[in-house]
């Protein structure tokens, strides 16, 4: 009888010694996060106002924004979005819906979870070779964009067949049951049943593609730059233009980095203020994706 | 609900891009500049204020390459303008050669490099290029690690070095000036490409030395000691100032600056325009950005040089040490 409750005892205490190791390794994480952010907010904060984000990079440090940089960024994820999505929810379905399961299949599936570990720097040199010297698009916001879209692929790929492999089989076999196509079963099933989780996939995708500096700066992103591209709209005809797509540009996290190297603390502040500026775009983005798929998940009802 | 998201990721893509493209762009002059981060102040205040100048008719982009990145992309004729931070090295101009191009070099400021001190450090105020050749050159690696194995009274402690990333033009200058060949420098010392770490650096850590460009020490003015070298050919204790870059006697740590302007882009009109703006504007704006003006006469002869279009370098591929830039202009201009 002793000895039975010792052991519980000791199980007890093993019990209670990895809570606290396990409320400590996530604090640790949580408070140095924490005190970073607040940090940069106590650094920035001061700094942000309308004329931030109305001015352009100067060598005085009160006059200078974050225009030219934060548009940048704007485009550039919208040339990764458009690129990005298409391809890999495309790619994800057809690896989890058509492709039969042989070595062909094996290989690629393999390549592409590798290819999500692969640092960031390597898709800047290929995007380099590839789009810049080869495509001639020279340094422009194409190129970043698709430099970017390179990146996250096999995150959105992979996030579109997790989603898919969710749904339960008995849907397909329904909808087949019932006369369907391939085709037709996917758009009208798998694709609505696993939107939630391929938005959240592809937001997450960009939300990583923004932050990024290394593919940029080997692009060829440039540091100063005082105006902004050309305008996707013009006033005749096809009033739609594309021009701006080889313009040069700049990003957010370029713009925060030769800040930070200069001299003048007064720069250091600007530095954080669009730090801040960025990790709320970055915030934004995944509070956007968690509510989508809390959207979703609570309209599917099997 | 799936095509409402559709449409709503359209109309937010949209609507960035309408954002995005409010302000309506005129016809396409682009002026491409790259190179080194030492003139990357510089020329961007003159970019800044030519664009203003211009009310945003002609485009200019400055980017951060380095030197020798800078010079990559110039002689593969990408770029019309590349900010150097010493002069083209001899395979550079090879490689330029074999691309057909042809450059005009002009001078655009001095900058002095500054060798720096812990504020608590008191022992020392001025060295020797000899000393300071003694620190920095490759046989001290792992053996002058002590003050006392400079100069015997200097204190029995540890000797940390800071320098430049050893791809700058800075690292390229100070090596040639102190140890007498570009880019050989012993291995074990602390590099930063960021100027702002080397600061940081040297004023957390008493035994600490290092070299930078003046305008940093400008601005952490308070955190760092400077020591004044002595002059080789005067045998004076200097300070880098303004004055002292200018007139030459702080000999050999001061160096001028250098734009290369593509002489193809220089006959486009756009190019000529800025070129003439950065040399009439650059005594007021180099000023401002903390380095420190050629002597007028000098801007005369540099503006002269590109109305002249005159091609090829002065310097015959490696840093000239230590020479005025109106001597080295004049001797230049003798020479046919």
């Amino acid at each position: 009888m002793e000895d039975i409750k010792k052991r519980i005892a000791i199980s007890k205490l093993w019990n209670n010694a990895f809570l606290i190791v396990g409320l400590l390794s996530t604090l640790i994480g949580l408070v140095l996060l924490f005190a970073l952010f607040i940090d940069l907010f106590i650094e920035g904060a001061p700094r942000l106002s309308y004329k931030f984000f109305a001015s352009f990079p100067s060598r005085f440090p009160e006059q200078a924004g974050i225009l030219s940089a934060w548009v940048g960024t704007s485009l550039v994820m919208l040339v990764t979005a458009a690129a990005a999505i298409p391809l890999g929810v495309a790619a994800g379905i057809y690896l989890e819906e058509y492709a039969r399961k042989n070595w062909v299949t094996g290989i690629i599936e393999i390549n592409i979870t590798n290819l999500a570990g692969v640092p960031s720097i390597i898709y800047g040199l290929l995007a380099l070779g590839l789009f810049v010297y080869f495509f001639k698009f020279g340094e422009s916001i194409l190129t970043g964009g698709l430099a970017l879209a390179l990146l996250i692929l096999p995150m959105i790929i992979m996030a579109t067949r997790e989603a898919i492999r969710a749904i339960p089989n008995s849907i397909r076999e329904a909808s087949y049951a019932l006369g369907a196509t391939k085709w037709q079963t996917v758009k009208n099933h798998i694709i609505p049943y696993s939107m939630g989780g391929i938005l959240t996939g592809i937001i997450i995708g960009l939300s990583r593609a923004i932050g990024e500096t290394a593919p940029i700066i080997t692009v060829g992103a440039l540091t100063f730059i005082a105006f902004l591209p050309v305008s996707p709209f013009s006033a005749e005809f096809p009033f739609i233009s594309f021009k701006w797509l080889l313009d040069p540009f700049t990003v957010m996290p370029i713009q925060m980095f030769n800040w930070v190297s200069r001299p003048q603390a007064e720069f250091h502040v600007n530095a954080a203020a669009a730090g801040i500026v960025l990790l709320i775009m970055t915030l934004v983005m995944n509070a956007v994706a968690i509510y989508i798929r809390y959207k979703f998940r609570k309209k599917i009802k099997w | 609900m799936f095509k409402k998201v559709v449409w709503g990721l359209v109309t937010l893509m949209v609507s960035a891009a309408v954002t995005a493209g409010s302000v309506m762009s005129a016809e396409r002059k682009l002026i491409g500049i790259d190179g080194s981060s030492t003139v990357y102040p510089i020329t961007e205040a003159v970019a800044e204020e030519f664009q203003k100048a211009k009310k945003g008719a002609i485009k200019v982009t400055v980017g951060i390459s380095g030197t020798g990145g800078g010079f990559k992309k110039f002689c593969r004729g990408e770029t019309d303008i590349s900010d150097a931070s010493r002069p083209i090295l001899a395979k550079e101009v090879e490689l330029c050669k074999q691309n057909g191009i042809e450059y005009i070099e002009l001078p655009v400021a001095y900058d002095g490099l500054a060798v720096m001190v812990n504020p608590k450090n008191t022992w020392a105020s001025s060295m020797t290029v000899a000393e300071l050749k003694k620190m920095w050159e490759p046989a001290a690696q792992g053996k002058i690690t002590k003050w006392n194995q400079i100069r015997p009274e200097w204190p029995d402690a540890p000797l940390k070095l800071y320098g430049p990333g050893v791809d700058s033009g800075t690292f390229d200058y100070f090596t040639e000036a102190i140890v007498g060949k570009s880019k050989s420098s012993r291995g074990d010392f602390t590099s930063s490409e960021d100027d702002n770490i080397l600061v940081q650096g040297i004023a957390s850590d008493k035994n600490g030395l290092g070299f930078f460009g003046y305008a940093y020490y400008a601005e952490n003015q308070k955190k760092l000691k400077l020591v004044a070298v002595v002059n080789p050919k005067t045998g004076k204790e200097v300070l880098p100032s303004e004055q002292t870059v200018m007139d030459g006697s702080y000999n050999p740590l001061s160096r001028p600056i250098f734009i290369y302007v593509n002489k193809k882009s220089a006959s486009k009109p756009e190019v000529k325009e800025f070129v003439e703006f950065y040399l009439k504007n650059s005594a007021q704006l180099v000023k401002q950005v903390k380095y420190i003006p050629l002597p007028a006469k000098a801007y005369k002869m540099a503006e002269e040089r590109f109305a002249k279009g005159k091609t090829g370098t002065m310097f015959d591929g490696h840093s000239e040490v230590g020479m005025k830039i109106e001597d080295l202009l004049k001797v230049d201009e003798k020479k046919k």
